[in-house]
């Protein structure tokens, strides 16, 4: 009988066009890629039909969730003035390396009195779920008014500082941007405490972060 | 698997023969680390920007005089009351009264969005036979305490689908609260 002659067939294969794809797919996602802030609160929020996008930058944005209210504010330079400010009205001293933590902090959501504390911890540990208990806001002990307040007040003492050395054109001044991010399932009354602090200083303009949806609802 | 061959035969004199190399690298390794570096990029990655929805309120100044406050017409002002569980509560007119007499309704294109946009189509006949064309119906937004969150973004979302002339957030009143229990909807 004749031998059947099994043909020996290289198992490999050319990866090259394979290695060239992957690489494409990677330059892409590194270059689009704004990487995720890591969020002492998560929301779910609601979906709207409005398609208007939220500005990519100087939006201070104050997240609600079950009754607890987080405040994040735009840019190092004006996360530090606020501070500044916020340690001068309460009295609060805070030494250089808490400022410059403070300032690398996106999002945080504690009573004044335990920032300190919060300022030591690592940033893992410190967005843990629930240890952020949010920002005081009712009336007798209203720190998110003074919170809101003082970063629209540095911003505006920082812009005006820039335009005056001639970096910026005057034309680009303007009020810090302020977005609401709500739960979906919290309480009307929160919220509405919020637009009430908002428009207590006169903000009467603002933005409500939502997701997206079509009209068949 | 590596067949990168990169050594000469020693160089012991004799004819110097270029060696034939086998110019395919396995790229295997490459390609793992490219893909394992493409899936962190993915799930790192936020590619949707947030929506936002614009929001205006009136402004609230205890000090300012209100005589400059422009009068609705009571016949286009149309009222809306979220009570609980996404159910909601509608009527034309002033609250005692109305034109058209409180009517519940849920969320959605066929609760209140049909509602809606046949109060617009009411506004506007009103509103040209005032001899204002340009103008229509007015919805005012009562959200009462049982409201949650998404039921104010819903309706705000209706106004936005349906257009009215204008729209603004307001004070649920206790007499407006009252009718939300009687109905039910408290």
């Amino acid at each position: 009988m004749a031998k059947v002659k099994v043909s020996k067939k290289s198992t490999r294969i050319d990866m090259t066009a394979m290695c060239d794809v992957a690489f494409l797919l990677l330059s892409f996602f590194i270059m689009t890629a704004t990487a995720k802030q890591p969020e002492p609160k998560v929301v779910d929020t609601p979906a709207s039909t409005v398609l208007d996008k939220l500005p990519e930058e100087g939006v201070a944005t104050i997240t609600i969730g079950d009754k607890s209210v987080f405040f994040t504010i735009p840019g190092k330079e004006l996360r530090r003035e606020t501070l500044k400010r916020i340690s001068g009205i309460y009295k609060v001293p805070f030494t250089e390396q808490e400022y410059e933590t403070f300032s690398n902090m996106e999002g945080f959501g504690v009573p004044l009195n335990q920032l300190k504390g919060l300022l030591k911890l690592g940033v893992n540990e410190r967005n843990a779920e629930g240890l952020q208990k949010g920002i005081p806001y009712d009336s007798v002990n209203n720190q998110l008014r003074d919170w809101i307040k003082e970063a629209r007040e540095a911003n505006k003492t920082l812009l005006n500082e820039r335009i005056q050395s001639g970096e910026l054109e005057p034309t680009a001044f303007k009020d810090l941007d302020i977005a609401i991010k709500g739960d979906a399932k919290e309480e009307y009354p929160t919220v509405k405490r919020v637009i009430d602090i908002l428009q207590d200083q006169k903000k009467n303009r603002f933005f409500l972060v939502t997701g997206l949806r079509n009209e068949n609802f | 698997m590596a067949e990168l061959n990169t050594g000469g035969d020693g160089g012991k004199g004799g004819k110097v023969r270029s060696k034939k190399m086998n110019p395919g690298v396995d790229l295997t390794a490459m390609v793992d680390l490219a893909f394992l570096l493409i899936t962190f990029f993915m799930l790192t990655t936020t590619l949707s920007k947030p929506q936002s929805m614009p929001l205006a309120m009136p402004d609230k100044d205890p000090e300012k005089k209100i005589e400059d406050n422009t009068k609705i017409p009571e016949e286009r002002l149309m009222t809306i009351l979220i009570g609980s569980n996404n159910r909601v509560l509608w009527y034309m007119g002033k609250f005692d009264t109305p034109t058209i007499p409180p009517t519940e309704t849920v969320f959605g294109k066929n609760g209140i969005r049909k509602d809606l946009l046949k109060n617009v189509k009411l506004g506007k006949t009103l509103a040209a036979k005032d001899g204002k064309p340009d103008q229509g119906l007015v919805v005012n937004i009562k959200a009462s305490d049982k409201a949650s969150y998404k039921n104010l973004v819903d309706m705000l979302d209706e106004m936005a689908i349906t257009d009215p002339q204008l729209y603004a957030i307001g004070d649920i009143t206790p007499g407006e609260i009252d009718l939300l229990k009687k109905t039910g909807l408290y």
